[in-house]
Formats: C-alpha cells, sequence, structure tokens
C-alpha cells in the first residue's frame, strides 16, 4: 500500500494497523519484516535547519511509487510491502518516510527494503525545501546515493 | 480554447518558484517535443541542465513528442524521503 500523508504520523503505530488488517493465512506465511523509518534532523551540511516544506506532484508521485514497489515485488519474492510518505510542513523529529516489506525470508525483506528505499530517493517526485535561521528558505538541490561500497 | 488541442504545463518546487507560476495552458498548432514546449513557454530560460520532465506522470526525454490532452511537467531533482 502506498499513503502521502499531510500531517503527523507514528510509523509505529500505522505499522501495527496496516500488520492487524492481514488475515491469518497471510501471517502464518510471515518469516522476515523489514522496516525503514526516515526522520528530520534539525541539520544540513552543517547548518542548523528549524523546519521544511516538502512539496509532492499528486498523481505522478503515487503513480511512481507504485512503479518501483511493482518493481521490487518482480525482483524478490515479497508477501506485502507498505510505503508511507509525508508531506506538508515539518520539523525535526517529525517521521518523513516508513517503508516496510514483509516476505518469507530476511534476504529478500532486507533487500527489497533498501531498494524500495533508494529508488524512492532517486524517482520519487517530492522536494524539500528547508527553513534555516536568520536566512532565507533554500531548496533542497539533490539527494545523495544511499548505496556504498564497503 | 478548444480543450482536445490544449496541453497543461506544470512546474514545481524552485522551478515554479523561478517562474512564478505552478501552470501554463497552452495549444498545439504542430507536432512538438517537450524541449519544443519549453522553449515556446519560457523562451528567457534556457533550461538547467538537471531539470527532469514528465508527460502523463511518467519520466520522459526531452525529444519525446507531446500529444493534445498531454500534462506535462518540469521540475528540478527529486529530493524525497
Amino acid at each position: 500500500m502506498i499513503t502521502i500523508v499531510q500531517e503527523t504520523f507514528n510509523p509505529w503505530d500505522a505499522l501495527q494497523t496496516y500488520q492487524q488488517q492481514m488475515e491469518l493465512r497471510v501471517l502464518r506465511t510471515l518469516g522476515a519484516t523489514n522496516v525503514f523509518v526516515g526522520s528530520m534532523r534539525d541539520f544540513n551540511q552543517e547548518v542548523q535547519v528549524e523546519r521544511m516544506v516538502l512539496e509532492y506532484y499528486p498523481g505522478m508521485t503515487e503513480k511512481q511509487l507504485g512503479m518501483i514497489a511493482a518493481q521490487a515485488n518482480e525482483q524478490w519474492s515479497l508477501i506485502d510491502s507498505l510505503i508511507i510518505h509525508r508531506v506538508g510542513e515539518v520539523f525535526p523529529t517529525d517521521v518523513l518516510v516508513l517503508v516496510a516489506v514483509w516476505s518469507a525470508h530476511r534476504a529478500d525483506a532486507f533487500e527489497a527494503c533498501r531498494f524500495l528505499m533508494e529508488a524512492l530517493k532517486s524517482q520519487a517526485p517530492f522536494w524539500k525545501k528547508e527553513c534555516v535561521a536568520g536566512q532565507q528558505a533554500r531548496w533542497v538541490a539533490e539527494n545523495t546515493v544511499g548505496y556504498k561500497h564497503y | 480554447m478548444n480543450q482536445q488541442c490544449g496541453i497543461v504545463v506544470k512546474y514545481f518546487a524552485s522551478l515554479k518558484e523561478k517562474l512564478g507560476r505552478s501552470e501554463d495552458y497552452f495549444t498545439l498548432t504542430r507536432s512538438m517535443t517537450v524541449s519544443d514546449v519549453w522553449a515556446q513557454l519560457n523562451p528567457e530560460l534556457t533550461p538547467p541542465e538537471q531539470l527532469k520532465v514528465a508527460v502523463n506522470l511518467d519520466y520522459v526525454s526531452w525529444d519525446w513528442v507531446v500529444n493534445p490532452g498531454d500534462e506535462v511537467a518540469f521540475f528540478p531533482p527529486v529530493t524525497g524521503g
């Protein structure tokens, strides 16, 4: 399921509610749940950020997230996935994104969750505007690539 | 305006602020690529190198040919998550 929310949300409550709606026959097949929660820091590039505004493209954002989720389903053996993304005005500690993936085995859950998050960061049309103390608000120029080679 | 020949063009985020508007309506009088549409609507501004373009909610390249009724969108690199 893919949801864009305008208000503060608690990812743990959302997860619990979502999982409670799963049928018992589905729950019995779950062997792994992988969860990513992204929240707002109060700094970026060594500058104090007081709040942010998240803009999105209604229609395209949901469509792109749906395509990303479909790609994950093709690539890994998944039972379900959930993406919740916040938009509007956000403050430090607010949760911005939840990605959860359910599968029978951990490899699929770990890898698909990472893929969903990185694909969301590079493809889903969201834009952040940072409000910095004593300065004009500034648009974040681009997301960094999350994959690292150790 | 004849809706059948028209397209809607949307702008987002920093680009919307730079242009001072979020939408344009445009009547196609000939076959046009998204690059042509940009040049027609924003002749004073060379599109920034990083600018993305979508037609009907999918990413496309700048040589994509636009059809009547399409929704075209221009926007900077995405920064969600």
